[in-house]
């Protein structure tokens, strides 16, 4: 069954960067153009610009393009036309009113997941190029109002929600309450020193989806893990300054977290089911305070849950019945290539697993990627609309459940099928390990 | 005829020179370039370099159909290997180009049979007319097309119009071949300074995606 196409309102008006636009000078953007381009940008710019021979062969990597029956402005290409080349070819001598639409298709019409880079001949990174485009716009104070609020919650908390440090203590501790309630030993042990692996989580987690907590406490009980989570700042795994182009929170927030690790004297970090955090951790914030690799060795929730079900620390009872697919989240699959290990849990806890094609590392992005479904409300249905190509892809593996990995994906994908009227739920591989598994400690 | 023969002397003397000059001091200084700012700005690049991966990358692209991408759109595949196979490697197998650089140095190579290489030239230019059309019809081609980018194409597909011109004495030879020839030394002096320079920097861009994707993200990038 072939989906309709969601029209969707093009001039849309975002508050934060309407006022930043009001402020913005064109000698503010000559200076911010200067450094950002004149200083911290290099090699890989330039290559990128000047190679791209305009061919269009990337087109066809774009969900957003496919989804718009192929709108030539939403290639990825096209994007870098549409920002980055004129900024160079003005050499930053462009409008407020340039820097607000440039903020505007970096931050909503780029998910940043490369796909892209998978389909152009030359490899060029327009991930890459659209991220330049945001540290443009953040330092030119011009960036969507919702993800902004989220930059700076990470500025003032250390987390990404404005959680207070008492409320996420308090939170543990009332998930783990109601745990004990099903396995009466059942513990979240904060700050216990030289525990085998420090598990962290997405400021989201305590704030709307505490039950994930709840969940990840039975699973590591049963397996009888010596775990622990910080109850001081470190504990949120996730970035938005990251995508806002904020690098410098970004490596903020990086230390952070590495160094609570490096606190509570762990061997190792687990993080849950996010795709953006585990970009952040692994790729990109690392590398601005200048580790190579994560300075702690640190794995995602997909390869620790393959670990714990290879390893036999986690039996199956009964598998799941109804029929899944499979979302692959760029940030774990084309960032880290974790495609089979999640397709081993996947197989392991479930009876009937149906692939959605592509899949792999040549999956369609979510579209609530890279900071997209940050941009909130304003930007919802845009993000709906460009992205048909997905709902579709989903609605024709004709599975009850669909699997995903990542909070982002989890959030936008439940809009999606919401949107087109896709009839299947969305759930993380927590929640159907917990529904499935063995739990020793029960009565 | 003298002034044709005084033209040719000069295209095909000291133009060439000059021509080849400019090819290859510019291309040796773009690639510094490159290089020089990698080294400045972005050493951090060499951490992540693998030979391996490099390689890999690289291999899946040159190779037809070897990539997702190149499956998924034969006609531009096959266009676009065709094209590239008949610019690199053809000027050295033309039999009068080995002739002529018999005449001047003395040495050679076997060249290519005459009919082949006339094929070659006209598939080449039926892959530049492919080229075209796709730039001026395709919409999300043409979205992306700069007044350069036909300018860029009509330099790389003049001397293949042009010697298939002289070889089939369409008017007059002379003036297809003295064009022929200049045509050639413009693309070389264009190489490293238009957007042909995709063919100096498409090794070092594959060469570091392939080792991102190799050694960091574990997942194939083809
Ligand atoms: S959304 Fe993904 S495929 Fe589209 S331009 Fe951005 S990185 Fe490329
Ligand atoms: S980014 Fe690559 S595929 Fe896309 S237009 Fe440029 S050269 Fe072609
Ligand atoms: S939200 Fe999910 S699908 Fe989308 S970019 Fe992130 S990891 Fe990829």
């Amino acid at each position: 069954m072939a989906l309709p196409y969601i029209e969707y309102e093009k001039n849309i008006i975002d508050q934060g960067l309407e006022t930043g636009t009001e402020r913005l000078t064109k000698e503010r953007i000559a200076k911010v153009v200067d450094k950002v381009i004149g200083g911290e940008t290099g090699a890989r710019l330039k290559a990128y610009v000047d190679t791209c021979v305009h061919c269009g062969l990337c087109s066809d990597a774009c969900h957003m393009y496919l989804s718009t029956k192929r709108d030539p402005k939403l290639t990825p290409s096209a994007k870098v036309k549409r920002t980055m080349s004129v900024i160079l070819a003005k050499k930053g001598n462009v409008s407020p009113a340039f820097i607000k639409k440039a903020s505007e298709i970096a931050s909503t019409e780029c998910n940043l997941c490369k796909r892209c880079v998978q389909y152009c001949p030359f490899g060029i990174d327009i991930a890459y190029v659209m991220s330049v485009v945001r540290r443009i716009c953040h330092l030119c104070g011009v960036t969507p109002l919702y993800i902004q609020d989220t930059a700076h919650s990470h500025s003032v908390t250390q987390n990404q929600m404005w959680v207070k440090e008492d409320e996420w203590i308090d939170t543990l501790q009332w998930q783990e309450e109601d745990s004990r309630e099903e396995i009466p030993d059942c513990r979240i042990p904060l700050d216990k020193e030289g525990a085998d692996f420090m598990y962290s989580v997405i400021g989201p987690e305590p704030k709307f989806l505490a039950q994930l907590l709840y969940q990840t406490a039975i699973i590591f009980n049963a397996a009888g893990l010596n775990w622990t989570m910080p109850s001081f700042p470190g504990w949120d795994n996730s970035d938005m300054a990251m995508f806002t182009g904020d690098s410098e929170i970004m490596g903020r927030n990086k230390r952070f977290h590495y160094e609570a690790a490096q606190r509570l004297k762990v061997k190792k970090i687990v993080m849950g089911e996010c795709g953006h955090a585990f970009r952040a951790a692994y790729d990109m914030g690392n590398r601005w305070v200048s580790w190579a690799m994560p300075p702690v060795p640190m794995v995602h929730a997909i390869e620790f849950y393959y670990d714990l079900l290879k390893s036999g620390k986690i039996k199956v009872k009964e598998k799941y019945k109804k029929s899944v697919t499979l979302h692959d989240p760029c940030n774990t699959i084309r960032g880290r290539g974790l495609h089979e290990k999640a397709r081993y849990v996947i197989n392991e806890l479930c009876e009937n697993f149906i692939e959605m094609h592509p899949n792999r590392e040549h999956n369609y992005c979510c579209n609530a990627g890279g900071g997209v479904i940050n941009c909130g409300p304003p930007f919802k249905k845009k993000r709906v609309s460009t992205n048909r190509i997905k709902a579709q892809q989903c609605a024709d593996t004709g599975a009850e459940i669909l699997i995903t990995p990542c909070h982002n994906c989890h959030s936008g994908m439940e809009d999606i099928i919401g949107d087109y009227g896709v009839d299947m739920h969305v759930k993380f591989i927590n929640d159907i390990m917990y529904e499935v598994m063995e739990k020793p400690g029960l009565e | 005829m003298n002034n044709f023969n005084g033209i040719y002397n000069f295209v095909s003397g000291p133009l060439v020179w000059l021509a080849f000059i400019i090819f290859i001091g510019g291309s040796i200084y773009r690639i510094r370039n490159l290089i020089v700012l990698v080294n400045k700005k972005e050493r951090y690049i060499y951490t992540y370099m693998s030979l391996k991966y490099s390689l890999r990358s690289i291999m899946h692209w040159i190779i037809p159909f070897a990539t997702v991408n190149w499956r998924k759109r034969p006609l531009m595949t096959i266009t676009t290997f065709i094209f590239h196979a008949g610019l690199v490697i053809m000027p050295f197998f033309v039999s009068a180009h080995v002739v002529m650089f018999h005449n001047a140095w003395g040495f050679s190579w076997p060249s290519l049979p005459e009919s082949f290489t006339d094929t070659v030239t006209l598939l080449v230019i039926i892959c530049s007319i492919i080229f075209l059309i796709r730039r001026l019809v395709l919409r999300e081609v043409k979205f992306l097309t700069d007044a350069s980018d036909f300018g860029v194409l009509l330099i790389t597909a003049a001397p293949f119009i042009t010697g298939f011109l002289a070889y089939h004495n369409v008017g007059s030879y002379h003036f297809w071949v003295i064009l022929h020839i200049l045509s050639g030394e413009i693309m070389l002096v264009a190489i490293p300074f238009t957007k042909l320079s995709h063919m100096l920097y498409a090794v070092f861009t594959r060469a570091y995606i392939g080792s991102e994707f190799g050694k960091v993200r574990h997942a194939r990038d083809w």
